[in-house]
């Protein structure tokens, strides 16, 4: 029976190639757009546990509530205690410090005087040891624009676009600025080891990288660090994984009388960014549903147009005593057979459209260059397993759901007026 | 008779002009004559009492008029060699772990002086009071057992940094006592407190201070002067930028 109904709509074309075309184009842009949001929201996820909040972040309870202004007066000290902790309560996460610090930048002529001079924003990391787990996260080595990376104390890299705005190259002292974490004001000199640019507009504007040893000792802080990053091993952010794990280590080890006490957030709510991940959620949902209702009414339409210009051949197959139902149910399996088959025809358009940018991904940087939002300047689809399947099961939906209420109008048809009907 | 009647009528006018209150711009002049001189060198200690720690550092200021002064920090080592040129509207810092001098200007100027409750910007103003503020008479309170005038001062200009004042006055030593300085929408900003008072040269001097910014957390800053010269001589070379990187 099926290989009848098969035969059937490849022979009569304007059956099957319209409902078809349909339910492909449908498809096809349901798994872009999936795969094109994934992307999104995993590029944004990964710049951000990378450069600002890891998956999850250990800091003072003083430092959370105002960890936008850089508050290295509430940082955590004693941080090699902290983080031997850390190993050793969750050894599964890679535990990273960090010191957040604002400054200016200032560059010296010939006598010492004030050359230049440029606002900046500091990242301090572990750059100079064997194992440190920084050199994956910032990907320092493969940013390098000019010169190269630290490799002793006492060495930085700049953002190029500042580097460029300061008049400085490579090997050129510069002279930070800053404040120490008692307030006082810090003024430390630096070499210019290299230029980097990251391809995140909010930190290729005014960027500088340091050692955090170095930092420490500039900022007075030689136990603290403003942030304790935990990164899963996948590299992937695990929201319940980690809900459950920043609120077991708030109850053992956060003392509400003591704002200096430290305090585990994830990403979700130290990064701002929870709105966005729960406005992609139900835009996901929202793009699927209205895929589903529009192709439905297409195809419909398409059902009530081709039960018109089936007509004959119905009322025929009437005629000759075929039950109503018997009508109904193979112009439902028709329905399914193009529905599966525009489904994967479209999923396989879409995967390859996908693929594509995946690859090659879209320059948004013309766009995204006064953005403060940590998400790269090129954004990438991202195939996943669930990408294979989004499309599929809308897309035989629409085509069922089209049929079935097209297909109402058998039942319609009075067995009585048929032969009236075909004379006409 | 009539010379009676003249005594008689002088008396009264006399008490009454005696009783006067005198203006608020007497009672600050009175006040800078009190504190000025040619030139000042004082040692003096901050104890800065912040929110996690108390912190102390030591320093030595040479002062010439009222706009001229350099300071050389003195303790604790990681401040030491650490000076600091005012002259006039300018300000530099030295440092000597980099060598550099930089112009303290922009928004640096609001910064905490050593992570203390004073700004760079308290630090550049004018002392002279009557040149920046009009002052008002308030009645009289006492202060400490001590009886102060109270005046109420506004500033005359925009761009100061408190628009008003609150300054208590010692009526006979003519020391302020106390100080709440205002922002200009009315909000306390910053107030001032001195706790103990020394005599130098028949003048009367604050010897310890507590400084608080209110908006910040922590105990204050106390200021302590421990060592006082009015009028030494000062090479005339320690108002000069070449100074800091001596």
């Amino acid at each position: 029976m099926i290989r009848f109904l098969f035969k059937g709509l490849m022979r009569d074309r304007s059956r099957s190639l319209f409902p078809v075309l349909i339910v492909t184009t449908g498809v096809m842009l349901t798994v872009f757009l999936h795969a094109y949001v994934q992307g999104l929201i995993t590029i944004m996820l990964q710049s951000t546990a990378h450069y600002r909040t890891g998956h999850v972040r250990v800091t003072t309870k003083a430092y959370a509530a105002e960890a936008d202004q850089l508050p290295n007066d509430c940082a955590l000290l004693g941080i090699d205690t902290v983080i031997a902790e850390l190993r050793h309560r969750y050894p599964d996460l890679q535990w990273t410090p960090r010191i957040r610090f604002g400054g200016l930048l200032d560059i010296p002529d010939e006598h010492g005087e004030t050359r230049s001079q440029a606002p900046v924003f500091g990242l301090a990391v572990d750059l100079l040891s064997q194992d440190t787990l920084e050199r994956r996260l910032l990907n320092v080595h493969q940013a390098v624009v000019r010169g190269r990376v630290p490799q002793k104390h006492g060495e930085i890299v700049i953002a190029d676009e500042l580097a460029q705005n300061l008049d400085v190259s490579p090997g050129q002292t510069a002279t930070l600025i800053s404040s120490t974490m008692h307030g006082s004001m810090a003024v430390a000199n630096f070499t210019i080891a290299g230029t980097v640019r990251f391809g995140i507009a909010a930190l290729d504007r005014g960027t500088m990288i340091v050692d955090l040893a170095d930092i420490q000792q500039a900022l007075d802080m030689e136990t603290g660090a403003g942030e304790i990053l935990g990164l899963f091993p996948d590299d992937v952010y695990h929201d319940e994984r980690a809900s459950a794990m920043a609120a077991e280590f708030n109850s053992r080890s956060s003392n509400l009388a003591d704002e200096f006490s430290p305090a585990m957030g994830t990403l979700r709510t130290e990064s701002g960014l929870s709105d966005y991940l729960d406005i992609f959620a139900v835009y996901s949902g929202i793009v699927i549903s209205i895929f589903v209702a529009a192709m439905s009414i297409v195809l419909w339409n398409a059902g009530l147009t081709g039960s018109l210009r089936r007509y004959g051949e119905i009322g025929v197959r009437l005629a000759m005593g075929e039950e109503k139902g018997h009508i109904y149910r193979t112009m439902l399996a028709e329905s399914l057979m193009i529905g599966c088959f525009g489904s994967l025809l479209g999923t396989g358009v879409g995967l390859a459209v996908a693929y594509y940018l995946q690859v090659k991904g879209i320059d948004v940087g013309s766009i995204m260059k006064n953005s403060t939002m940590m998400i790269a300047d090129v954004i990438r689809a991202r195939i996943t397993p669930f990408t294979f399947v989004i499309g599929f099961l809308p897309g035989l939906i629409a085509t069922f759901l089209g049929t079935a209420i097209a297909g109402i109008g058998v039942y319609k048809r009075q067995t009585a007026q048929l032969f009236k009907e075909l004379e006409t | 008779m009539r010379r009676w009647f003249f005594a008689a009528l002088l008396l009264p006018t006399l008490l009454l002009l005696s009783m006067q209150l005198p203006s608020g711009d007497d009672i600050l002049e009175r006040v800078d004559r009190n504190a000025s001189s040619s030139t000042k060198m004082a040692v003096s200690k901050m104890v800065i009492h912040g929110k996690r720690e108390s912190r102390s550092i030591e320093a030595k200021s040479w002062q010439r008029g009222t706009s001229e002064t350099f300071t050389e920090y003195l303790a604790p080592a990681r401040e030491k060699g650490t000076k600091m040129l005012k002259l006039k509207d300018l300000l530099w810092t030295y440092s000597p772990s980099t060598d550099r001098t930089i112009l303290v200007s922009g928004h640096m100027l609001r910064q905490s002086v050593m992570g203390s409750d004073l700004s760079y910007e308290d630090m550049m103003e004018d002392p002279h009071l009557p040149n920046i503020y009009a002052a008002k008479v308030s009645p009289e309170e006492t202060m400490n057992g001590r009886t102060c005038w109270v005046l109420d001062l506004t500033a005359k200009k925009e761009d100061i940094a408190y628009h008003s004042r609150r300054i208590w006055v010692d009526k006979t030593r003519y020391v302020i006592l106390k100080e709440n300085l205002y922002a200009k929408s009315g909000k306390l900003l910053k107030t001032m407190e001195v706790r103990e008072v020394m005599e130098v040269q028949n003048r009367w001097m604050a010897k310890n201070l507590l400084y608080k910014d209110v908006l910040k957390d922590g105990g204050g800053t106390e200021f302590i002067i421990m060592e006082l010269e009015i009028d030494p001589p000062i090479p005339a070379h320690f108002f000069s930028k070449a100074v800091l990187r001596k």
